[in-house]
């Protein structure tokens, strides 16, 4: 049967077959990265448009109907304007740090891609810390953040980066011990391991009261993190303009936009493995003909269908609820998820130990 | 009691949060609530609210009759002189002689659609239309005769 395994699988074989192990490693190398790449224009251009008709549909429009058969050409038309437009820099702006803001941005985002699993044995990198990697990865996506606010020398961006580094350092910590829970009920931090461990139910189902709190704080964390409404108090339009990439145009501004909805994708497609099994399909218990019939989707198939009901729900808060303010967003994260997540891993090392998930 | 008020407070908080994403929830998944309209693709189609003033009109029935008396209130009550009535005596079978409008004559292009002139109206001669595509080539076309040629007041409208 063909799958993106035997495919990768056969790759290999023939390059180290032709080459020498070396080259082969480069060779492989440029492969990954050029995949990368491809997935992130591929995804820029397909999670824009999916927004763009979620939110229509939810406020009673139609959306992007326009450009091509349902709109589907849009965002490849908007690129294409912005690829072409001029990239300004602000003659009082600090142009080095400006200019590299974008990109470290967007090099946060693509290196998170590394410890996910697409399909079955189809991972870039499957290190033994792959939960820790990415949770500290990820908040490095503020630097970028903070860089891009400062270097603007615009008081509308400083205001933004401030707002969206006291939101993601706040934020981490819930979305931390949300990760931790599934990590205790594993007992690794592997990626893989995780996987593997929900092969006869998912974490969501096995694990019911506290994995389900857990995913929940998981979901509003992240949505903090990725800084998307209804806390996209970086951006806040109404209030900052634009935020952080105020001063930003050209395809400087897309590398940050492509970046928000890299972010989103990642953090589901981690919030998909941990809680919704990754790329295993659903089975239920001893239900044998169930379970072999599920087994018949492939895994990449799987992966794809959980992280995109994930965004979707991103997508349907972002366009339900109102944007908090500054001192309701710190409330909501050190009053009410913190001390709900600290007793949540409380109660999740009691189940672990006494063994009283399924 | 604190943690109590501390608990109803998470519940409040999730179950509004969650009513107000089964409402967005409703309208993601029911297409027929949509409510653009493609204007220049479904002209033939269109649907206007009720309320939707877009010039006025004054009705004719199948005799070519209307109900307006010239009392000029319209043209009293519209704030930037958009109205001018001119009247004239009509004979009627008796021999007496009863006012009647020669030309009512309406200004599109001075007019704000405020609707002072229909509230102020005492015979429901005028109203308004859902009409909005008002461009032309010439500003005197703006300029409206709204009674029809050789129309008469309906019997029995004093």
């Amino acid at each position: 049967m063909l799958s993106l395994e035997s495919i990768t699988k056969t790759t290999q074989d023939w390059l180290f077959a032709k080459f020498s192990p070396q080259i082969a490693l480069t060779i492989e190398c440029v492969i990954v990265i050029l995949l990368a790449i491809t997935l992130f224009a591929v995804l820029g251009l397909v999670l824009v448009l999916l927004e763009r008709k979620v939110a229509a549909r939810i406020q009673i429009r139609l959306g992007p109907n326009r450009v091509g058969p349902g709109g589907i050409f849009q965002t490849a038309a908007d690129t294409l304007k912005l690829i072409m437009k001029e990239g300004l820099t602000p003659d009082a702006a600090d142009k080095f740090l400006f200019n590299l803001a974008p990109f470290i941005v967007m090099m946060v985002a693509m290196l998170l891609l590394a410890p996910i699993a697409f399909a079955k044995n189809f991972q870039i990198w499957d290190i033994n810390i792959g939960v820790l990697y990415i949770s500290s990865v990820s908040s490095l996506s503020v630097i970028g953040i903070l860089m891009a606010g400062w270097a603007s020398n615009n008081k509308y961006s400083l205001l933004g980066a401030m707002r969206s580094g006291a939101q993601i350092v706040s934020y981490e910590l819930s979305a931390g011990f949300a990760v931790l829970t599934i990590v205790v009920l594993t007992g690794s931090l592997q990626i893989s391991d995780i996987v593997a461990a929900q092969e006869n139910g998912w974490w969501l189902f096995k694990g019911h009261i506290p994995v389900i709190i857990a995913f929940v704080l998981y979901i509003i964390a992240v949505t903090a993190e990725t800084n998307r409404a209804p806390f996209d108090l970086a951006e806040a339009e109404s209030e900052l303009t634009a935020g952080f990439h105020t001063e930003y145009s050209g395809m400087k501004f897309a590398l940050f936009f492509l970046a928000e909805y890299i972010n989103i994708f990642i953090v589901c497609a981690i919030g998909a493995t941990l809680f919704l099994g990754g790329w295993m399909p659903l089975h239920i218990g001893h239900w044998e003909n169930f379970n072999h019939v599920m087994d018949y989707i492939p895994s990449s198939v799987w992966f794809m269908v959980k992280t995109f009901f994930l965004i979707f729900l991103i997508m349907w808060f972002r366009w339900t609820f109102p944007r908090l303010r500054v001192d309701q967003l710190l409330n909501l994260e050190w009053k009410y998820l913190l001390p709900i997540s600290l007793f949540n891993l409380l109660l999740v090392t009691v189940i672990a130990i006494m063994g009283w998930y399924f | 009691m604190f943690l109590k008020d501390y608990i109803s407070e998470v519940y409040n908080g999730v179950s509004s949060l969650l009513k107000g994403m089964r409402k967005t929830g409703y309208y993601f998944t029911h297409s027929k609530e949509i409510i653009t309209e493609q204007y220049p693709d479904n002209r033939a189609t269109l649907k206007l609210a009720d309320r939707f003033k877009g010039e006025v009109v004054m009705p004719h029935d199948e005799n070519n009759e209307h109900t307006c008396t010239g009392c000029t209130a319209c043209e009293l009550a519209c704030p930037n002189g958009t109205i001018k009535i001119i009247t004239k005596f009509d004979i009627t079978p008796e021999g007496k002689k009863k006012k009647a409008i020669d030309a009512f004559i309406y200004r599109l292009e001075m007019c704000t659609l405020c609707n002072l002139c229909v509230a102020a109206c005492p015979s429901d001669a005028i109203k308004m239309a859902p009409n909005f595509e008002h461009s032309v080539f010439d500003r005197s076309k703006l300029t409206k005769i709204l009674n029809n040629p050789g129309s008469k007041i309906k019997e029995g409208i004093e």
